[in-house]
């Protein structure tokens, strides 16, 4: 029922509102599927290096440059897709 | 309006109104927040630097202790000693970006400058230029393309595939990364701050709902201290990268 209802609903907005539509639902699905790779990432990322420095804790400093630098690359996939939720809500 | 607090509207997260000229030339909050951000880097560094003592104090003590950070936290462990002629560059960076950014929990401007695409974008092709003309002046223009497009130890019939993966990751991906990084980091946390900002004020006017606000007031005050974090953790981040790329750009083969 809940699928008619929206066909019905579908077929009396117009193109506009049928674009902003499509636009929000794509939105929200491209920050979510967007964030899972990175979180996974980031999670094994600072897991590995809490290890590293626990295992070394002489090594901490530069253990601790290097997983910040790896959290900044992997992370930009996540803002990447942060950034065309943006452009696809707003513009 | 709640309490004198005015949100402007969400239109204003991609384009915010001018109040002086209009187009290219327009001034608005955005403009004016930089430009503030850079009086205070000056102001900082010129106030450090007027009354110097042996033993430092106040503002000379966090401008003493912040470059020391930034000699032994960011170059030492990235360029190596002869990366030092780099530090005014790295420093300037580093503190513009954290100023502009910290305007984000400043009552009054509650927005922070980076959160518009153009600022970051800016200092990401300034860093991206730089960085070339390192490479360019300490290799000379051929053999840094070499070294950069052509990495050794790699075999010869692998070059088709791994120039142009690193001529799109050095210089196409370089700038870009860069900037959408500072960029929605900002605006992410602008949108996290103004989510619970609108949502204690509607708890507030519905009734038995108010109950839920100290809650949603938890999440906003802790939510600021986290945003503060995440502005000096962002300057650090594209500090740091700047002076790896720098490097990369002394130093062909490591």
């Amino acid at each position: 029922m809940s699928v008619l209802a929206q066909a019905a609903a579908a077929a009396t907005s117009t193109p506009d509102e049928l674009k902003a539509q499509a636009g929000a639902t794509g939105a929200g699905f491209a920050y979510g599927l967007a964030a899972i790779g990175p979180g996974i990432g980031i999670g094994y990322l600072v897991g590995q290096s809490v290890q590293a420095m626990a295992r070394q804790p002489e090594a901490a400093g530069m253990v601790r440059t290097t997983m910040f630098l790896g959290i900044a690359f992997t992370e930009a996939l996540a803002l990447i897709g942060f950034v065309v939720f943006i452009l696809l809500k707003f513009v | 309006m709640i309490f004198g607090l005015e949100f402007p509207p969400i239109e204003n997260l991609v384009e915010w109104p001018t109040f002086l000229g209009k187009d290219w030339y327009g001034f608005n909050k955005i403009s004016l927040t930089y430009v503030i951000a850079v009086l205070i880097t000056v102001a900082f560094f010129v106030v450090a630097a007027a009354g110097r003592k042996l033993v430092p104090k106040g503002v000379q003590n966090i401008a003493e202790s912040s470059v020391k950070f930034i000699e032994d936290g960011i170059i030492m462990e990235t360029i190596g000693p002869d990366g030092m002629r780099y530090l005014p560059y790295l420093a300037s960076l580093f503190f513009f970006i954290l100023f502009s950014n910290l305007f984000e929990v400043v009552p009054g401007f509650h927005m922070p400058a980076n959160a518009r695409m153009g600022g970051p974008a800016f200092l990401a092709l300034l860093t991206w230029a730089y960085f070339i003309i390192v490479g360019i002046k300490h290799q000379g223009p051929g053999k840094y393309l070499k070294n950069s497009l052509f990495p050794p130890g790699v075999p010869v019939a692998l070059y088709i595939l791994v120039t142009p993966i690193e001529f799109i990751s050095t210089f196409l991906v370089r700038p870009f990364s860069l900037a959408v990084r500072l960029f929605a980091n900002m605006l992410a946390g602008h949108i996290l701050l103004v989510t619970f900002s609108v949502l204690c004020a509607t708890l507030w006017v519905l009734g038995a709902l108010v109950l839920a606000l100290p809650f949603s007031f938890f999440m906003l005050t802790a939510l600021t201290g986290f945003e503060i974090m995440v502005a000096f953790l962002q300057a650090y981040i594209f500090t740091i990268l700047a002076a790896v790329y720098l490097g990369g750009a002394m130093h062909p083969e490591h």
